[in-house]
């Protein structure tokens, strides 16, 4: 980051099929995160009250997987206003956990818990919730993206290294840093 | 003619959910709902697992409580395993445990809630954050970071890493912990001991400020459900189920986990992806009940240890007499478990035996079925396992802490809708306080949407002929 002149970098982040266990990895950056907040703008996240993303954002961060219209509809906004998109974590990279639902048809999985793991009134939930898409994606399984973060969760450091590598204007390298399954 | 208010995404919460508010002709509440947007199929993808995968698999079904899925998990797979552990892993699991909270409620604490109270129910929206409250008071944000900093560092210190750690195993833990790491761990317990003192301290002169928020944040009666000790102390690992109602008298006590299902049933919507769990002798939806910080607080006899039953005693004064009814008090209740946590974790590692090397009960599975049942930083969670011969699951349900307090919640939204919510004149603060009272309850929907959306926030007055009426975006 040069001078104090230089435009704030913005920065997104949203949470698909996951667990939060990527954005909990990036606030275990701990105390950097009061650099950080010196550096960019935290512009849209879980973390801030922000509803709509804003039109042009540089780094624009998703956790977890494709697996609900819901999370299609936002990894294609993410795209869309995103400088750079990152996809952070196992869920957003391969599908990790998540895509585990695949071998099995929707309904089955929906029926073991609405219909056959309750005590009264078995109903498939349909009114204001996303519908499900047959099939768990990561991300560039529906948009491309340019950076791809493995780790189920990647470690805080490596977090911090990429992103200061993003904010820096360095190309980052993910793969020397963290692993699946990290 | 009715209409419909829509608050989605509801933000700094753990997970993804909205809320539509339905409105009368008069502007008056006719309905509250929240919807839980998120839905991820556990319990039919774990079929046909191995049973030893399901504390690593179950994990993820949370990233900022994973261990307490790790200790429920394995809790039901001691059972199929039909071993008592032993006691240096049941104590090391306990600490474990204790981190967590200790870091979950940080994190409730802080990141998310600390800036509707300290910076304002009103405030503007692109600054209510913690990265606000890092501006506005850095020496208390930096006390937040720490003290999450405290307990995920005592996990990882335990357990090889901060989330998602394997270290707690079927029978036990896997390593013992060593006389390096318990003296590193307990240096940093009385850091976090001061940093909780002081928060507890600064937020007993903040609540005050808010008792109209208090009359309002879901007081109306339930039941309240957690585990104590036998002995009816504050307990978050293991114990017996105990039931209070709203007047304070015991409704059930001393219920093995195991038998959890005698008094909880489950019922589904179709408006929620998160179940509604009630208790069974009051029928649903009339089975009302809550866990959490709040209930644990009103269930306990005492916490059984120095400052956090001085603590809990101040908290009893919030109300005259009987359980602590208003939901906003779920904050200061989660302040006092900081305070227990942090000492009795010190306790625990002081333990003559916290260093025997014997861990783990070696056994093969011994039962086809296995329930396992500790207490989540959210309240109780409950894991429920079947397997077959060659100890592959069959069927799982899972009964998530966040669920329990679903129509709790429902209920709760409704009352402070009523309260603030002018149908007629909308304004960003009204909302937020309806989003604020979920965020007493800290739920953790990436665990309820074991069945979790995010949309922009954009909330329309319309009429029966759909007619715009009044308009809010945020930011």
């Amino acid at each position: 980051m040069s001078g104090t002149n230089a435009p704030r970098i913005t920065v997104a982040t949203a949470w698909l099929d996951g667990c939060s266990g990527c954005h909990m990895s990036f606030l275990d950056i701990d105390e950097r995160l009061l650099e950080l907040v010196q550096k960019v703008d935290i512009v849209y996240s879980p973390l801030v009250d922000a509803k709509v993303l804003p039109e042009a954002v540089d780094v624009g961060i998703l956790e977890g997987s494709v697996s609900s219209e819901d999370d299609l509809e936002k990894a294609r906004e993410f795209r869309k206003h995103c400088r750079i998109l990152v996809s952070l974590g196992d869920c957003a990279v391969n599908g990790n956990v998540p895509a585990m639902r695949n071998p099995f048809k929707l309904a089955d999985v929906m029926d073991r818990s609405y219909r056959e793991n309750v005590t009264v009134h078995p109903v498939i939930p349909v009114v204001g919730v996303p519908a499900l898409l047959p099939t768990v994606r990561p991300v560039h399984g529906c948009v491309p993206v340019d950076v791809f973060v493995p780790g189920c969760p990647p470690g805080a450091d490596a977090i911090w290294q990429v992103l200061c590598d993003l904010i820096d204007g360095r190309v980052p390298e993910p793969t020397k840093v963290t692993r699946f399954g990290a | 003619m009715s209409r419909t208010v829509t608050i989605d995404p509801v933000t700094r919460i753990e997970g993804h959910a909205r809320i539509t508010l339905e409105l009368g002709d008069a502007g008056e509440v006719r309905d509250a709902r929240f919807h839980l947007t998120q839905f991820r199929g556990f319990e039919k993808f774990c079929e046909g697992r191995p049973y030893r995968e399901m504390p690593a698999l179950t994990a993820r079904t949370c990233g900022i409580c994973p261990v307490s899925h790790i200790l429920a998990s394995n809790k039901a797979c001691d059972h199929l395993l039909s071993v008592t552990i032993p006691p240096t892993a049941e104590k090391l699991r306990r600490v474990m445990n204790l981190a967590q909270l200790t870091q979950s409620h940080a994190l409730s604490f802080f990141h998310l809630s600390s800036p509707d109270l300290l910076l304002g129910w009103d405030a503007d929206p692109a600054n209510r954050n913690v990265f606000g409250v890092m501006r506005q008071d850095p020496s208390l944000a930096r006390d937040g970071i720490r003290l999450r900093q405290i307990g995920q560092t005592i996990i990882e210190m335990l357990g090889g890493k901060k989330i998602h750690p394997t270290w707690v195993v079927p029978g036990g833990v896997s390593e013992p912990l060593d006389t390096v790491k318990r003296d590193a761990i307990l240096a940093l317990l009385p850091e976090g001991l001061e940093i909780a003192k002081r928060t507890y301290a600064f937020y007993k002169t903040l609540v005050p400020r808010f008792v109209d928020e208090a009359r309002h944040f879901g007081t109306r009666p339930t039941l309240f459900l957690s585990l104590v000790s036998p002995s009816g102390h504050l307990e978050h690992y293991d114990g017996v189920l105990r039931l209070k109602d709203a007047n304070g008298r015991i409704v059930e006590d001393g219920v093995p986990a195991i038998d959890y299902a005698r008094l909880i049933g489950e019922a589904a919507e179709d408006w929620s992806y998160m179940k509604f769990p009630y208790y069974k002798p009051l029928g649903y939806p009339g089975g009302i009940y809550r866990v959490g910080p709040l209930a644990r607080l009103n269930n306990a006899d005492t916490c059984g240890t120095p400052y956090a039953d001085v603590a809990l005693a101040e908290f009893r004064m919030l109300q005259e007499r009987g359980p602590v009814a208003s939901s906003f008090h779920y904050h200061y209740a989660r302040l006092v478990e900081i305070i227990y946590a942090i000492e009795m974790m010190e306790r625990l590692l002081k333990e003559p035996d916290i260093l025997d090397a014997r861990v783990r009960a070696r056994a093969r599975s011994n039962r086809d079925e296995g329930i396992g049942v500790a207490e989540a930083p959210r309240g109780t969670l409950m894991h429920h396992y079947r397997i077959d011969d060659n100890g592959l699951i069959t069927w799982v349900n899972l009964i998530i802490a966040t669920g329990h307090n679903n129509l709790a919640m429902n209920q709760s939204i409704r009352q402070v809708a009523d309260a603030y919510v002018d149908g007629n004149r909308l304004q960003e603060g009204m909302l937020n306080r309806v989003e604020a009272v979920i965020r007493c309850y800290d739920p953790c929907l990436s665990c309820a949407s074991h069945a979790f959306g995010e949309m922009p926030l954009e909330v329309e007055l319309r009429d029966a002929s759909g007619r715009v009426l009044d308009r809010l975006r945020r930011p």
